[in-house]
């Protein structure tokens, strides 16, 4: 397989951690879903900035704190380009996907959730897109609702209309299903949920790093993900909101850089996106995610989902040649993620002897425990893909998966 | 297959994952804990006939890979008919085993408990094997709480 105006060697090459053998084998790493590799632009952006312009921002008169200011701001700017946000001060820094819906949970949603209200999320939401809201709806007495899930996986778009009634205060779903790899039709839903004047946050922490994402095109009031996923540092991410509604928003965390003044008697809060930003941000992590930002943008968002899209077929066709091994989640528009058995061998048997092949997946519930149980699995072996993976990669899982049947036959 | 994947699964270890022995509720348990690791949302229960000091009967219910199967399944056969304080110091001498390897306790005095050598080999993997005793632990000491391995 190959994808036009794709090199995937040339990709590689640019991930130093991918060069390496492990348990005596080649690394082939199959769980981009879980956190992904950095490329060495990353690892030198963070090396830059603590080398050359490391301050604090928007405090110092200092030529450092003027440059780490600006680099910081930059990153911002970075971000809005990326997912096509109309104005910088709706992209917020957050610690990452979970840190942002707690973020609207607690400040949006303490708001305007009360008594006798529905939230409504999905069966195939990951806990961060699930624990924030009841902690919301225990607080105040509202009620969480739930779209459930196909047999393959896939939204049941025939009960979302009434799911979404006059006490449905937000609609948060997930762009894409990180156990499943299902892609929702998050378009359509925002419509739906808009007509009934129903705002919706979507967690987008496995969609930004496979589909290009424009969010004045999807339309949605709120978008959260994490910049360690999509091949940037840990501890930073990013939560997205329309302007007129950060603007309404009461603040989350109280201290420095989030206020314009404080006596004792009272505060006045900083313009977005600071009031939500208290305390020093992570700096260095906002750079090295605008680095990576600018190396997707490099290698192209559409070359990416393409070679995903070819990568995911060769993958599902190769798996399911496996004997034993059933495919948990098969909807029709997917991303790069293989959750499945492997007969009755439980998935933690399966990565232990994979990960002795030098193959290294995710096995467990996949902070999914409710999809879980929908699909009547205690837990499943993932294998996710990113667009450093090639087809010999899965043809070194499949290898693993035979060994596997061997120790187990 | 490498050599410390033949050390952890076993012949005996393959063979009690899929043929466990006493997994079953006990009918006249006096005794009884749940066990659950929520690293991979694996959940047992321990049920136990103790008369006087003594356990007189065992059994075990639930899912789990492999190792935690094999393990639950090796320790029914080899607390029955043991007092508490044998069964706790078998404890200790398993966990010993799992984690820092055969060097570290008497092998020999572990009969066919000796088959989990394999684990301490891998980290990731101790937790599986030592759910079961942690259960049974708790069943003994009558804490009726549900013991997580985090």
């Amino acid at each position: 397989m190959s994808t036009p105006g794709f090199d995937v060697r040339r990709v590689r090459a640019d991930f130093p951690i991918l060069h390496q053998e492990v348990r005596g084998r080649p690394l082939v790493y199959l769980d981009s879903a879980a956190t992904g590799q950095k490329p060495q632009a990353v690892i030198d952006a963070l090396t830059r900035f603590y080398t050359h312009d490391n301050a604090n921002v928007h405090r110092g008169v200092h030529i450092l704190s003027e440059r780490a200011t600006q680099a910081y701001e930059d990153a911002r700017e970075s971000v809005r380009r990326f997912i096509n946000a109309r104005d910088a001060k709706e992209i917020v820094f957050m610690r990452g996907t979970t840190e942002a819906i707690n973020l609207v949970a607690s400040t949006y949603g303490r708001k305007h959730v009360g008594p006798g209200d529905e939230v409504l999320i999905s069966a195939m939401e990951h806990h961060s897109n699930i624990v924030p809201w009841q902690m919301v709806c225990d607080a105040v007495g509202a009620k969480l609702r739930v779209i459930p899930v196909d047999d393959r996986g896939e939204l049941r778009m025939d009960a979302v209309d009434a799911l979404l009634t006059e006490r449905t205060r937000i609609l948060a779903v997930t762009h894409v299903s990180n156990a499943l790899g299902t892609v929702n039709p998050v378009r359509e839903l925002v419509r739906r949920a808009h007509a009934k004047n129903i705002p919706v946050l979507l967690d987008g922490a496995q969609a930004v790093t496979h589909l290009p994402v424009d969010v004045q095109d999807l339309g949605c009031d709120f978008y959260a993900f994490s910049g360690h996923k999509l091949f940037g540092p840990t501890g930073i991410g990013v939560l997205y909101g329309r302007l007129d509604v950060l603007e309404a928003m009461p603040p989350y965390q109280g201290g420095g850089d989030m206020i314009l003044s404080v006596t004792m008697e009272k505060t006045v809060y900083n313009r977005v996106p600071h009031r939500f930003e208290a305390g020093t941000p992570d700096m260095a992590g906002a750079v090295g995610l605008a680095a990576a930002i600018h190396y997707l943008e490099s290698v192209g968002m559409a070359a990416i989902a393409a070679h995903d899209q070819a990568l995911l077929t060769y993958a599902t066709q190769a798996l399911s040649a496996v004997p034993g091994l059933s495919l948990v989640g098969t909807a029709s528009e997917k991303t790069g993620v293989l959750s499945f058995t492997l007969a009755d061998v439980h998935p933690h048997d399966v990565g232990t002897i994979l990960d002795r092949e030098g193959v290294c997946i995710r096995t467990g519930h996949h902070c999914a425990q409710p999809l879980m149980k929908r699909f009547g699995v205690a837990a499943t072996a993932r294998a996710s893909l990113a667009f450093y993976n090639t087809p010999e990669d899965v043809d070194a899982l499949v290898r693993g998966l035979h060994k596997v049947r061997e120790v187990f036959q | 297959m490498s050599s410390d994947l033949q050390d952890l699964y076993q012949e005996v270890v393959l063979e009690h994952s899929k043929r466990p022995r006493n997994f079953r509720a006990v009918p006249d348990a006096n005794r009884q804990a749940e066990g659950y690791n929520p690293l991979c949302g694996d959940q047992l229960s321990v049920t136990v006939h103790m008369e006087g000091d003594v356990i007189r009967d065992i059994g075990f219910q639930g899912q789990g890979c492999a190792i935690s199967r094999a393990s639950a399944s090796l320790m029914t056969g080899a607390v029955k008919d043991r007092t508490l304080a044998e069964a706790v110091a078998l404890f200790e001498q398993v966990h010993a085993l799992v984690t820092e390897g055969p060097s570290a306790v008497d092998v020999e005095s572990l009969g066919k408990l000796a088959v989990l050598s394999g684990v301490s080999e891998f980290p990731a993997r101790v937790k599986c094997a030592s759910l079961a005793w942690h259960t049974l632990r708790a069943a003994l000491e009558g804490r009726s709480t549900s013991v997580s391995t985090e």
